[in-house]
């Protein structure tokens, strides 16, 4: 009998070993005369476990982490294919309580199947939401994402629902369907593992969006830090063709819709939703007014659904379990669940899904398990280069969107950056301004010319250069950005850096005791 | 990177002609451009300009928005080092820092005959495992001052 073995070809898991391992079990097994099958899978989001190799046991996988190329012989002879005693064994994988506590609804299948397999997709629960969406009429499809609470899941959290009921009652000859993967959030990478490790949720959750609007046509943006990514997904496109689920009829039914993916080149701000439309018309990625929205005007002028990944990836199991079971989870007006990011300087860094509502203490110290180096957790940074920074009295806070604009903070894309007591508030707000000013696309004045006298300011307040005058710029600077930039880049740099001068001022008056002991 | 082919115009044009009727056709054009050559020569720009019917200055203005597209091969390896938030969480401006000073290579600083070329990149989706980067395409993660060394080690041996 041939046995499997599960190896993820994440590129997490690729960037600690994960090929070598994969290479040194075949070598391995090939001596030792073992018929050995090598399943590459996506990855089940406990990086400090990667590799985690996984076989098959009597009542479910059983895991074995982290495993390094010159480990492999050790654990044939340890007998790992029976579920054999070794010090990295784990035991049961999803018995692991990092796994067991997680409410996985998106992330259900990442890890477990081979990612281009379309019958390991459909054997796990693949297209029951898809199936379910050719039965029905495109505005009872609208009304379920309505009813499930859906909000987008890119940072702004407008209801999914909503935007696809404008595009489904928007008149055109044509209407286009777009999957921002322009995940350049740092502390983020749940496009890429969706994409590594599941990419046929994704085509099935455009393809439902398609149904219910009536587009034909798909555009998913991938940034091109992620060639791995790219690769794989594009690799699931193609097979979605081949076995017509992207095809003129689309698993049979008298629907068209393909997709066609696309490689950005590197720029932070073609995540806007404007920007990354003029980006796919081949142009610079100059952020548009609004109105008009996408929704009517968007690609070439057509209307157009440009919905986060992550927001296509949560609809098969809206339409396979229904809206009322979907909106059980989570909390207020933030219902389903979130996949959350746990990164930066932390013990236990990976993906966490969850109903909406978990404190960010509950993930950075309960899942997380505090900081990598071992020293006190000074300040967590909630939702990108754009979201602020906690400091220990509001690791409370819920992450939910409500709490987190109360706390003038955000959501984002779940992202969770965890910094221990070395860091420097000033030098991090002065980032979020830099970051800003080389990432302006230019257009309007306050984020292209602000964040730069934002540095500057910064570089003021901390050499000590009329301290006062200064702070009082840098907040009169901040608001100017919020009000009158066009777009969420220039609008919420602020947050990052007012919630480090807010919560850390002392990082921003060092000068001051320096210059007056000398 | 794979084999690259030194610019030649024919060449270009058998490569934007495959793209050419993709719609919002820019973008494709161009990494296929920068794929087969290395880099967007200056010769290529009214081609493209010609076989996408929109101006050179438009053209140009497209390849110099996108921090992806190179003016000029780049010999050598090429590192892209993650310098986001989470990276800083671990030390990468630590790495930049030993870069310069025990390997003297800049980073963003084009130098010929460099055997290893640092970029600056803003996340690479591998944040659990900070500090991130990629040589020529192939994840590192929890990259650290030794594995810097090895990596110039091996560029310097490689260009030989």
């Amino acid at each position: 009998m041939t046995a499997r073995v599960f190896v993820p070809g994440d590129s997490s898991a690729l960037s600690v070993g994960a090929d070598a391992v994969a290479a040194a079990l075949t070598a391995e097994a090939a001596r030792r005369g073992i018929d050995l099958a090598i399943v590459r899978t996506g990855s089940r989001g406990l990086f400090w476990l990667e590799p985690l190799v996984e076989i098959e046991g009597a009542d479910g996988r059983i895991g074995y982490g982290p495993v390094a190329a010159q480990e492999v012989a050790a654990l044939f002879d340890a007998g790992f294919l029976v579920g054999g005693a070794h010090p990295k064994a784990l035991g049961r994988v999803d018995a692991i309580p990092y796994l067991a506590r997680q409410q996985r609804l998106v992330f259900a299948r990442c890890g477990v199947t081979d990612p281009l397999s379309l019958e390991d997709y459909r054997r796990h629960g693949g297209l029951k939401g898809l199936e379910r969406a050719l039965a029905l009429e495109p505005d009872a499809i609208v009304d379920e994402i309505v009813a499930s609470g859906l909000r987008g899941r890119g940072g702004a959290g407008f209801p999914t629902g909503i935007k696809w009921g404008a595009v489904r009652h928007a008149e055109a000859d044509q209407k286009y369907v777009v999957c921002n993967a322009d995940e350049g959030d740092s502390g983020t990478f749940a496009d890429r593992m969706l994409m590594e490790g599941d990419p046929f949720l994704v085509i099935e959750g455009m393809a439902i969006a398609a149904l219910a609007v009536g587009a034909t046509k798909g555009y998913v943006y991938i940034r091109s830090e992620y060639p791995h990514a790219f690769d794989v997904f594009s690799r699931a496109v193609a097979r979605a063709r081949a076995a017509n689920l992207l095809s003129a009829r689309v698993l049979g039914a008298a629907r068209a819709f393909d997709i066609e993916p696309r490689l950005g080149a590197g720029s932070y701000i073609c995540g806007e939703e404007t920007s990354m439309l003029e980006s796919l018309e081949g142009k610079r990625g100059l952020v548009r007014a609004k109105p008009p929205l996408p929704a009517l005007s968007g690609l070439f002028g057509r209307p157009t659904v440009i919905n986060n990944m992550l927001s296509f990836a949560s609809v098969p199991w809206i339409l396979e379990h229904g809206a009322k079971a979907y909106a059980e989870y989570g909390v207020g007006r933030s219902l389903g669940s979130q996949p959350f990011q746990l990164a930066g300087n932390i013990r236990h860094g990976g993906l966490v899904e969850l109903a909406f509502g978990p404190t960010i203490r509950e993930l950075v110290e309960g899942f997380g398990g505090g900081t990598r180096s071992g020293r006190p957790i000074r300040a967590v940074q909630v939702g990108g280069p754009l979201g602020a920074y906690f400091p220990q009295g509001l690791l409370d806070t819920p992450l939910e969107y409500e709490s987190m604009t109360r706390e003038k903070g955000m959501l984002g894309h779940g992202g969770i950056v965890v910094f221990d007591d070395t860091v420097d508030m000033a030098r991090q707000a002065r980032f979020a301004f830099a970051f800003c000013s080389r990432e302006s696309c230019g257009k309007c004045t306050p984020c292209r010319l602000g964040s730069t006298r934002g540095v500057e300011t910064v570089d003021k307040i901390v050499a000590g250069v009329d301290r006062p005058k200064n702070l009082e710029v840098l907040r009169d600077l901040c608001e100017v950005m919020t009000d009158g930039s066009l777009c969420a880049l220039g609008g919420l740099t602020p947050l990052p850096v007012l919630s480090a001068l807010d919560h850390f001022p002392e990082d921003f008056d060092r000068a001051a005791p320096r210059a007056a002991a000398e | 990177m794979g084999a690259q082919a030194t610019f030649d115009v024919t060449l270009a044009r058998e490569v934007i002609e495959r793209r050419r009727s993709t719609p919002g056709a820019a973008l494709p054009i161009l990494h296929d451009l920068q794929h087969r050559f290395g880099y967007i020569d200056d010769a290529a720009i009214p081609l493209v300009a010609e076989a996408l019917n929109i101006s050179k200055a438009e053209t140009l203005g497209v390849v110099s928005f996108y921090p992806d597209f190179r003016r000029a091969p780049v010999e050598g390896r090429t590192l892209k080092l993650c310098r986001a938030e989470s990276c800083q969480s671990m030390g990468c401006e630590d790495l930049v820092a030993h870069l310069a000073r025990s390997h003297g290579i800049g980073a963003d600083e084009v130098s010929p005959g460099s055997a290893l070329h640092v970029e600056t990149v803003y996340c690479l989706g591998n944040c659990a495992l900070s500090p991130a980067a990629l040589l020529d395409g192939e994840p590192i993660g929890r990259l650290d001052r030794a594995r810097i060394d090895s990596i110039v080690e091996a560029a310097k041996d490689r260009a030989r």
